[in-house]
C-alpha cells in the first residue's frame, strides 16, 4: 500500500513512452485556487498524478514570529479565508492552553456559534463550487445567497464580513450586537428549508448521481495511512470528530451526532456534508437557547484587551491598553498543540513559547495539505474528467495549503 | 487542566500505565528502551523524546501501541543551539482519543517516517523545503513550496523575516 501511494519520481521525467502529461492548473477554474495537477494519461485514463503546491506561499509561518501574539490573529483569518473563525478559534485555544486562561461560559457559547456558523459558510461555498465543477451551474447561486446572509452576521459582531478576527486570546473582540441573536435564530429556522431545496436540486438528479457515485474511491485504511480528516474521513467511514472526542470550547455540553458513510466516494462526502449542516444548525440551536449570562473575554487585564469605555475613563484600563498594544504579552515558555475540527478537516495550531512576548514558532496544521496527498490514490485508473469532481469532494483550500 | 509540569522521573512514575510509555519502556524486536531519552507532562500534553537514529522504530512502536494516524510533523529551529533543530511529530489515537508529541533532536539529516506512515511526505518536504533538514529514504524529497531554485531555507532562524535583497 505505502509504495502505491507516494510518487517515486516527479511524473514529468517518469512517464511512459505511450502516455501523455497534461498540466492541470495552476490556472484552471475547478482547482478552487492556485493548485498545478501534472496528469500522466493514457487516453483518457489518469495513470497517475502529482499536485504540485505552493504558488500561493506567502510564509505566514516566518510573519507568525515576528509578530506579538495578539498580532497574529488577523493573520489566522487569511489561512483560510472560507472558514475564518475556526482559524481565529484554533490559535487562540492554543495561546489560551500555553497561558492557562479560562474563558468564560457565554464566552464559549459565543465561540461555538461562530465556529458553527463558519462551518456553514464553508460548506456552503463547497456545495456551490463542487455542484458548479461538474456541471450544476445554478447551485452556486443559491448557496451563495444563505451565505451572504452568514457575511452579513459576521460583519454585525466584527465589522468584517471575511477577515474577521472576532475570536480573540481570552475570549471574543466585543459583546455582540443586541439583535445579533435574534438574527442567528431566523437564519438557522429558514436553513433547512433552504439546505432541502439543495437538495431537491442535487440529490435525485441522474446527472449528479453518476458523476459522484463510485467515484474518486478511498478506503479507511488508505484514508488513514494518507492522513486524511474531516468530512472526507468520516466518508470513508472512519467514526470520528474531534468536536465530540477531544471536545474543546464546551462542545461537550452539546448534542449532535457525528455522520459517518460506508459508501467511501465523492457521493459519500457530499451526503456527510448535507448531513453535517443539519448538526451544525442543531448545535447552534442549542447554544442559543442555552446562551449563559456574563462576560465574553476573560478576566485577564494584562492579556485582554480593555473595553473602549473604560479605556476612556479608567486609568488603569488605559495603562493596560497601551501596555498591550506597544509591548504585548509575555506567554510562558513551553510548546502546545491544539486540534479543532474546522470545516475541512482537522486544524491544529503548534505554538511554541520562549516566554517573551512573540511566539518562537507557529505551525499550523491544516486538513487540505494532508487530504491532497490522497488525492493520487482516489484518481489513477479513473477518467480525467473525474479529477475534477474528486478535487470538489475533497474540498480544498489553497490558501491553508500553500501558507 | 492546567497540570503541573512533570520530568521523565515523574512521567514514568505517575503515567506507567499510558499507552505510549508502556510502548516506549518495553524491549522488542526493533525497540530498545535506552533510545526513550526524555519525557514530560505539561499543560495535559504528554511529550516523548526519542534518539534521532530511532525516529523510525520508535514511530512503528506507537503506531503499534493505538497511535493509528500520523496529524503533523514541524520542526523548530534553536540556533545557536546544537543539535539545531527540534522536530515535532504529532500522533492521534482514534481509540484513545489523545494526541501524543514525539520529539527528537537532529542536526541536518534524519530517517524518513513515510515507510511507517504515508502522509509523512508531503510534511517532510515541507520542512526540507523550509528548514534545510534531510530525510533518508524519503521516496521523493524535492521543495514543495519553493521554486526548486531558491536558495537558503527560510524558517531558519538565522534567516531574515523580510529576506534578502
Amino acid at each position: 500500500m505505502a509504495e502505491r501511494q507516494i510518487l517515486e519520481a516527479p511524473v514529468a521525467e517518469g512517464a511512459h513512452d505511450q502516455h501523455m502529461v497534461v498540466n492541470m492548473g495552476p490556472q484552471h477554474p475547478a482547482t478552487h485556487g492556485v493548485l498545478r495537477v501534472v496528469v500522466e494519461l493514457d487516453g483518457e485514463i489518469v495513470v497517475r498524478l502529482q499536485p504540485d503546491l505552493g504558488y500561493l506561499h506567502t510564509g505566514i509561518e516566518k510573519t507568525c514570529e515576528a509578530k506579538f501574539y495578539h498580532q497574529v490573529v488577523p493573520l489566522t483569518d487569511r489561512v483560510n479565508y472560507l472558514d475564518p473563525l475556526s482559524n481565529n478559534l484554533c490559535y487562540s485555544l492554543a495561546v489560551e492552553k500555553l497561558l492557562g486562561l479560562e474563558i468564560p461560559a457565554k464566552g464559549q457559547y459565543l465561540r461555538v456559534v461562530l465556529a458553527e456558523l463558519s462551518r456553514l459558510n464553508s460548506h456552503l461555498i463547497w456545495l456551490g463550487t463542487h455542484a458548479m465543477d461538474i456541471g450544476a451551474l445554478t447551485m452556486l447561486l443559491y448557496t451563495f445567497r444563505e451565505r451572504e446572509e452568514i457575511l452579513r452576521l459576521f460583519e454585525a459582531v466584527a465589522g468584517q464580513r471575511m477577515m474577521t478576527s472576532y475570536i480573540r486570546i481570552g475570549g471574543v473582540s466585543l459583546e455582540p450586537p443586541l439583535d445579533f441573536f435574534p438574527r442567528v435564530d431566523a437564519f438557522i429556522k429558514a436553513l433547512p428549508e433552504r439546505i432541502q431545496e439543495y437538495e431537491n436540486l442535487l440529490t435525485g438528479n441522474p446527472i449528479f448521481r453518476n458523476r459522484l457515485m463510485d467515484v474518486g474511491h478511498l478506503s479507511a485504511a488508505d484514508a488513514i495511512a494518507l492522513g486524511v480528516t474531516g468530512p472526507p474521513l468520516r466518508a470513508s467511514g472512519v467514526d470520528f470528530d474531534v468536536r465530540r472526542d477531544i471536545p474543546y470550547s464546551g462542545y461537550e455540553k452539546f448534542d449532535f451526532k457525528v455522520i459517518t458513510s460506508d459508501r467511501c466516494d465523492c457521493w459519500a462526502r457530499y451526503e456527510v456534508r448535507i448531513a453535517e449542516m443539519y448538526e451544525s444548525i442543531k448545535i447552534i440551536r442549542q447554544a442559543l437557547d442555552g446562551m449563559p449570562e456574563g462576560a465574553v473575554k476573560a478576566d485577564a487585564p494584562k492579556v485582554v484587551l480593555p473595553d473602549r469605555e473604560k479605556m476612556k475613563t479608567e486609568m488603569e484600563a488605559l495603562i493596560h491598553h497601551f501596555k498591550i498594544v506597544t509591548e504585548g504579552f509575555a506567554v510562558p515558555a513551553g510548546e502546545v498543540y491544539q486540534c479543532i475540527e474546522a470545516g475541512h478537516g482537522q486544524t491544529g495550531y503548534y505554538v511554541v513559547s520562549d516566554g517573551t512576548a512573540k511566539p518562537y514558532r507557529v505551525h499550523m496544521r491544516y486538513p487540505s495539505f494532508a487530504t491532497l496527498q490522497a488525492l493520487n490514490t482516489m484518481c489513477a485508473g479513473r477518467m480525467l474528467a473525474d479529477v475534477v469532481a474528486v478535487i470538489g469532494s475533497i474540498d480544498i483550500v489553497l490558501g491553508e495549503i500553500d501558507r | 487542566m492546567s497540570v503541573e509540569m512533570q520530568t521523565k522521573s515523574a512521567v514514568m512514575e505517575g503515567m506507567s500505565d499510558h499507552p505510549a510509555v508502556k510502548a516506549l519502556t518495553a524491549v522488542s524486536a526493533i525497540w530498545k528502551p535506552e533510545w526513550f531519552t526524555d519525557a514530560k507532562h505539561d499543560r495535559g500534553e504528554l511529550t516523548v523524546s526519542v534518539a534521532p537514529e530511532a525516529i523510525c522504530a520508535a514511530a512503528r512502536q506507537l503506531q503499534a501501541a493505538g497511535y493509528n494516524f500520523f496529524e503533523d510533523m514541524t520542526a523548530v529551529d534553536w540556533f545557536p543551539a546544537e543539535p539545531r533543530f527540534q522536530l515535532s511529530y504529532h500522533l492521534l489515537s482514534h481509540k484513545f482519543k489523545e494526541h501524543i508529541r514525539l520529539r527528537t533532536f537532529v542536526g541536518d539529516a534524519i530517517d524518513s517516517i513515510t515507510s511507517v506512515w504515508p502522509s509523512a511526505n508531503f510534511y517532510e518536504r515541507e520542512v526540507f523545503d523550509l528548514f534545510g533538514v534531510r530525510f533518508n529514504g524519503h521516496p521523493n524529497l524535492v521543495r514543495i513550496m519553493l521554486p526548486d531554485e531558491f536558495d537558503g531555507h527560510p524558517l531558519r532562524k538565522d534567516y531574515p523575516v523580510e529576506g534578502y535583497r
